[in-house]
């Protein structure tokens, strides 16, 4: 998709407003603005790439810190047991702070800009991927546990050579549902004086051909960054794939274009 | 053993060992003291949740002792972290609990990379279990889930003794699998041991089980209480209590079985015949044959199958016969298992080979039934795992 957008850049370079070439048709159909125009949109995609560029950077970094932060304290209460719950209330109370409270609670700290985006977007995927490694964590098979114990494993090998690669599939469950959810809630980033998709259709609010261009965008980025995550999935669990009993979350797809658009109407 | 001599066995003895869960109003196990001589299968047994479990994890201190100790070849386990213990004290678990996400060979692996082996000495010691449990080289590179419940547990037992412990735990071990399968890893296992002569603590909830593991069996009652340590011909013979008759059960005499093998009793005798052979023969042979029915065997004296009447109305043996061998016993079958199979096959006679497969004789329920009721019901005892099992 990025790749497709990149070679597409250079044939429509130097523009200015809407319309870059004085064709009838698409400048009448951007003046009426009543439908999508797609022979504009091919004409001007080139004003889409920094955007996109943008927000793929605030998504990646906002689930590799995310994950960094998720894990840290995962593993910190893996065997004190009474942090998680602790935890789980914390991460819980972020993730249902609506994100202009959070950014206008923030802006004053960091400033306007892409850091007050990623800090707050890095809070709401705490919640999702740390209970995601809790309970990846905790579904480990007793036996297994117990076998590595008993052959004479420390606390330490248990957890790096038992305890994590078992958790490895809830992981990375949490961190695909974090994804997904954090490339539509980066839309709202305009509101954080950053850039992405969110801005340019914010810039834009009547203009119906770059809203939908945009939200087609938003939509490619999360199925592929879900299906690479789903890929080094399946790499790293292949000792899974022969059990029967692999199944994703039920109707991951209409939670994610529940999630992908709720945001946009619901969230500020 | 190759790569490794084999670890000496060592002795356990459990000295008043007691166990109290926190919380827990009961003991789980009371002053338990047992003696394990280096070399023996000591089996304990109980109902469930009698403390079999606890006591055992208390060898490797997966169960922190109490009060008393456990002292292996003649060291207290407390001298030596957790860890390096259960690292010299090869343990299976109950439910086997393979690492799913780890190779049949990264399995068996597991304490000689806990130990630090080189890659060289790990792989090789990996091939010698593997071939040393008859587990076929290419499943090696598989996963726990891709292997069937029977060779799931092989590898359960191939990877606790991967390090050549001197002492073995295990838990319940053939538990999961089914009743046939349970019987030929139980032969099997005694075949290893016989081999491998490690000390053995072994639980189980089932009698006959200990019965035909044990050289010593220990059962235990509620409260982890121990009610008799002793050889299970003794233990047959002579309960020491009203729980321990009513554990071991009302058939003492049949269970007597499982602690003798088919060649220990004079086998009866049937009329042999060959392929091709003149019937006339062979009719002849049948009158006040200890057998009433002929077996055609080969060349090499294998048995082929009974004649029947229609077979014998013939001119010649024919070589195609209607009624099969089957089930043919060999001399060194448990003869428990000798008469389930005569029962389950619905016959009243069966042949029984030697090592060679040669005919040896014929096993009649009429000959076990005679042996139950006489007094030599008791046999001397062989060590378990010289009672060879096919
Ligand atoms: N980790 C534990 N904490 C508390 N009580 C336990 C624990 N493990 C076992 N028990 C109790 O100790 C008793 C003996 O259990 P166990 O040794 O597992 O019995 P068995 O193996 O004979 O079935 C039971 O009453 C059981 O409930
Ligand atoms: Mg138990």
């Amino acid at each position: 998709m990025l790749v497709a957008l990149a070679t597409l850049a250079p044939i429509a370079q130097g523009s200015g407003g809407f319309v870059r070439e004085p064709d009838d048709a698409a400048t009448n159909c951007v003046a009426e603005n009543t439908t999508v125009c797609v022979g504009w949109a091919i004409d001007n995609i080139d004003r889409y790439v920094t955007p996109t560029l943008q927000h793929l950077e605030m998504v990646v970094l906002s689930v590799v810190f995310g994950f960094a932060i998720a894990f840290a304290m995962a593993l910190l209460s893996h065997r004190r047991r009474w942090l998680v719950p602790g935890f789980t209330g914390v991460t819980g109370v972020l993730y249902t702070l609506p994100s202009i409270a959070l950014f206008s609670l923030l802006l004053p700290v960091t400033g306007r800009g892409t850091a007050t985006a990623v800090i707050a977007l890095t809070l709401y995927t705490l919640q999702i991927i740390y209970r995601n490694i809790v309970t990846g964590l905790s579904n480990v098979p007793g036996e297994a546990r117990d076998a590595g114990r008993g052959m004479g494993m420390t606390d330490r090998q248990l957890l790096w050579r038992v305890e994590l690669p078992l958790a490895v599939p809830e992981i990375v469950a949490g961190l695909r549902i974090a994804t997904v959810s954090t490339v539509a809630i980066a839309t709202l980033a305009i509101f954080a004086g950053a850039g992405g998709l969110g801005a340019e259709i914010y810039n834009n609010i009547t203009f119906k051909t770059g809203i939908v261009v945009c939200g087609a965008i938003a939509i490619a980025m999360a199925i592929v960054l879900d299906a690479l995550l789903f890929l080094a999935q399946a790499r790293l669990v292949r000792w899974r794939r022969q059990t029967p009993t692999v199944a994703g979350p039920p109707g991951r797809f209409a939670g994610f274009f529940r999630r992908l658009l709720g945001p946009i109407g619901a969230r500020p | 053993m190759t790569t490794d001599a084999p670890g000496e066995a060592l002795e356990v003895e459990f000295r008043e060992a007691s166990k109290r869960y926190p919380g827990a109003e009961r003991l789980a196990v009371e002053r338990l003291s047992l003696d394990v001589p280096s070399g023996e299968i000591c089996v304990l047994v109980g109902p469930s949740g009698c403390g079999k479990t606890t006591a055992m994890r208390m060898a490797n201190r997966m169960v922190e002792i109490t009060e008393g100790d456990v002292v292996i070849g003649g060291r207290s386990v407390r001298e030596r972290s957790p860890s390096q213990l259960r690292r010299e004290v090869g343990y299976v678990i109950q439910q086997i609990g393979l690492f799913p996400h780890r190779t049949i060979a990264d399995n068996v692996a597991t304490v000689p990379r806990l130990l630090g082996w080189n890659r060289e000495r790990t792989a090789a010691r990996v091939e010698e279990l593997l071939a040393l449990i008859g587990l076929d080289p290419e499943l090696a590179e598989r996963y726990p889930a891709q292997l069937s419940g029977g060779q799931q547990q092989r590898v359960g037992v191939a990877r606790a003794l991967a390090a050549n412990p001197g002492v073995m735990l295990m838990d319940e071990p053939f538990g999961a699998v089914d009743p046939i399968n349970r019987e030929r890893l139980q032969n099997e296992f005694l075949r290893l041991q016989a081999e491998l002569g490690k000390t053995i603590l072994f639980v189980t909830h089932d009698i006959d089980e200990a019965i035909k593991m044990g050289d010593r069996i220990a059962i235990m009652r509620e409260g982890g209480k121990l009610a008799q340590y002793a050889t299970p011909a003794e233990l047959l013979m002579a309960p020491a209590d009203g729980f321990v008759e009513d554990f071991v059960g009302a058939d003492r005499a049949l269970k007597r079985l499982a602690l003798m093998r088919v060649g220990d009793v004079d086998l009866w005798q049937a009329p042999l015949a060959h392929v091709g052979q003149a019937s006339g023969e062979v009719r002849r042979k049948l009158v006040g044959a200890e057998v009433p029915y002929a077996l055609v065997i080969d060349s090499e004296r294998r048995p082929l199958g009974w004649l029947s009447d229609a077979d014998l109305a013939r001119e010649t043996v024919p070589a195609r016969r209607v009624a099969s061998a089957d089930p043919i016993l060999d001399v060194g079958d448990v003869m428990r298992d000798a008469l389930s199979d005569l029962l389950q096959a619905e016959t009243q006679y069966a042949p029984v080979v030697d090592g060679g497969g040669r005919i040896a004789g014929v096993l009649s329920v009429e000959i076990i039934s005679e042996f139950l009721s006489s007094d030599e019901a008791l046999v001397e005892e062989h060590p378990a795992a010289e009672r060879p099992h096919a």
